[in-house]
């Protein structure tokens, strides 16, 4: 099977593994969390509730396979039900207005965190000891610092302490309006620096680590040394010959980190009040809105998913083991 | 105890660094309650003491209620620190069961665990943990504990597993096994010693894992908030609008110690790697050889090279001195 396929398939796997856990976690759990719910927001409709018990267990719907193929065919047309916090607006319309901001900042301030310490780690990794390699053990404190807190202090002294940057929302709502003009690009442009920062600060050190690593373990390799003796410049045994083969087990890495890193940002995401996934899922939890809640884990596993399936496209453009392999079998 | 003190004196001065810097933090745990000078959570209805300023009497200053920070990070460590080292020697224990499981049974059983780790892998983790806790109607230490030991061994078991791999064709477990040992033998006593780097950087990893998520779990609001742990006392702060109201001595201690214990288990980490593969360690960078910088990466120099762009007399000059010797004798020892 190609390698893109048989990544392919793996995802569809991982997808429907969360799809199934997502269904079954509320089931298993202790207490009726449809109980719950009810109790608190006693003015739900009929069909709420029904939508609620179909999607948290509890209530006569038929066996529980059937109620799980029902579920099923909810998930793939992203029909999650009104919303119980914001009722009856429905959780689609919640995650679609989120969703842009969460994609565009992490997506962004992630690609250019990984092409920063990508690059420092190649000098570093190649100028082995010198200045930049004897950073490292500072930069890994950067690395240590949760995301949100590094958060707090820049809102702190950026924002509150020296007025520089906005600190809060995603756009300023005073001057402007959403939409595809410049004063509402600027505006957002503005009040995404700092969240972008703080993501590329924490996670530029990680990158920088491995691709050192990385970079010190190829050099030593033979073809390395074969292109030195030939008398090739520096540079091009830098990029074409040591860099190159050292970005691939990188470029794996990013995807296993990616998780991670979406786990971060969610958070930091809280102290900017930054209008993305993470404040909405702080505000499912903290009203135990859990449709809410059961759908952005969905949402985020699929990118990232989504996300990973991309790297491995990248991968197979890098590397043409990858492909000779295809053509061999 | 030689043993451990020779493999103190060859670990690397970052993993020293770490260990130190790990061991106050287990220290505070231990000791820390005992030297709390109030109870946390009293409330001092002093009028001053409302958000109060660092003093001596109150070392960080106080809370908006006149709680003292001080005693709240000493009780607070501990707590955290328990956490987060349960949660690792859980996690671990599992990652190692599942890795070698894995790899000793192989076939069907290997391939099976290797898509349960991969996708549990690839999941990201921290909306799981959440989705967890918050169907959770008592959320504790304990309920945190288990729902992060749950998710926390992915990571590990791949690793275990590609190593158990490589050592199960070793001659010294082919022999083990031909003399009619039994394979819980052959894996307790050939192959998980031979894995003891490996489970321990997997250890160190998986309490960095715990601390940050778990950190950011208590931020959110996912655990028991009438006890006191480092990420209790930041998510006060923040509900309590530290911030806004310029109260840095509410967050900054408590997200600085998270940095620190941190950066301890990255340093460590770093260490145990040179530990394992000497190429990683930091050299000592350029040498200088006539006057002139070179790289361990450079090709080795040639003396014309070095003395091109002199004047003749001064190679002149130079071939008499010492320095000439040093440029003749092949760099190549030193270099590669």
């Amino acid at each position: 099977m190609p390698f893109l396929l048989r990544r392919l398939a793996f995802y569809l796997v991982a997808a429907w593994v969360a799809i199934t856990a997502n269904f079954f976690i509320p089931r298993a759990m202790p207490g009726n969390p449809v109980q719950s719910v009810l109790a608190k927001y006693p003015n739900l409709t009929p069909d709420a509730e029904k939508a609620l018990a179909l999607m948290l267990g509890g209530g006569n719907q038929g066996s529980l396979w059937s109620q799980y193929v029902t579920y099923l065919g909810h998930v793939f047309t992203f029909n999650f039900g009104a919303d119980i916090a914001n009722f009856p607006t429905p959780v689609s319309t919640l995650l679609a207005q989120s969703i842009p901001w969460t994609l565009t900042l992490v997506g962004v301030a992630t690609v250019i965190a990984f092409v920063i310490g990508t690059g420092l780690g190649i000098l570093a990794g190649w100028r082995h000891g010198g200045w930049l390699d004897r950073s490292l053990p500072g930069l890994m404190f950067l690395q240590a610092i949760p995301y949100f807190f590094l958060a707090l202090l820049l809102v702190d002294v950026v924002g509150i302490e020296l007025h520089w940057l906005p600190t809060g929302q995603g756009y300023n709502g005073a001057t402007t309006q959403p939409g595809w003009h410049l004063a509402f690009i600027g505006s957002a442009i503005q009040h995404a620096i700092l969240p972008a920062f703080t993501i590329v600060v924490t996670s530029v050190a990680g990158w920088m680590l491995q691709m050192r690593n990385v970079m010190i373990t190829t050099i030593s390799e033979d073809y390395v040394v074969a292109a030195q003796a030939k008398g090739l410049a520096s540079r091009r045994i830098i990029y074409t010959y040591a860099a190159r083969n050292a970005l691939l087990p990188q470029l794996q890495g990013f995807g296993l980190a990616l998780g991670y890193v979406v786990s971060g940002a969610l958070i930091m995401e809280i102290v900017f009040a930054y209008p993305g996934i993470g404040l909405l899922l702080l505000n499912a939890v903290s009203s135990d809105d859990f449709p809410l809640m059961q759908a952005i884990f969905l949402v985020i596993t699929f990118t990232v998913l989504i996300a990973n399936l991309i790297v491995d496209t990248v991968i197979v453009f890098f590397d043409p083991r990858v492909r000779a392999r295809e053509v061999a079998r | 105890m030689s043993t451990l003190a020779n493999l103190w004196r060859n670990l690397p001065l970052k993993a020293k660094i770490g260990a130190a810097l790990f061991g106050f933090f287990v220290l505070v745990a231990i000791i820390g309650p005992e030297f709390s000078p109030y109870d946390p959570s009293y409330a001092n209805p002093d009028p001053n003491l409302l958000m109060g300023h660092p003093s001596a009497q109150h070392l960080l200053g106080t809370t908006q209620t006149g709680q003292d920070i001080f005693s709240q990070m000493l009780i607070g460590i501990r707590l955290t620190m328990e956490l987060a080292l349960l949660v690792g020697v859980i996690a671990t224990a599992l990652s190692v069961l599942v890795g070698v499981t894995s790899a000793f049974l192989g076939g069907v059983w290997d391939e099976v665990l290797s898509v349960v780790t991969n996708v549990f892998l690839v999941i990201p983790a921290l909306p799981l943990l959440i989705l967890l806790l918050g169907y959770l109607p008592q959320k504790g230490q304990w309920s945190t504990i288990i729902v992060l030991s749950a998710l926390g061994w992915p990571w590990g078991a791949r690793v275990v597993r590609a190593q158990t791999l490589m050592i199960r064709n070793r001659d010294f477990v082919a022999a083990a096994r031909e003399s009619g040992e039994k394979s819980w033998r052959i894996i307790t006593l050939d192959i998980i010693p031979n894995e003891i780097s490996l489970i321990a950087a997997s250890f160190v990893n998986t309490v960095l894992y715990a601390i940050g998520t778990s950190v950011a779990l208590a931020f959110v609001g996912l655990t028991n908030l009438n006890s006191w742990s480092l990420g209790t006392i930041l998510y006060w702060s923040q509900s309590q609008q530290a911030l806004q109201l310029g109260a840095w001595w509410w967050f900054v201690p408590p997200g600085l110690a998270v940095a620190l214990i941190g950066t301890s288990l990255v340093l460590l980490n770093t260490g145990i790697d040179e530990l394992g593969s000497p190429r990683l360690r930091a050299s000592r960078g350029a040498a200088k050889i006539a006057g002139r910088r070179i790289w361990p990466t450079d090709p080795t120099p040639v003396l014309a090279q070095l003395t091109a762009g002199r004047g003749r007399l001064a190679v002149f000059l130079h071939s008499f001195s010492r320095g000439s010797l040093l440029d003749e004798t092949p760099a190549g020892g030193e270099l590669l």
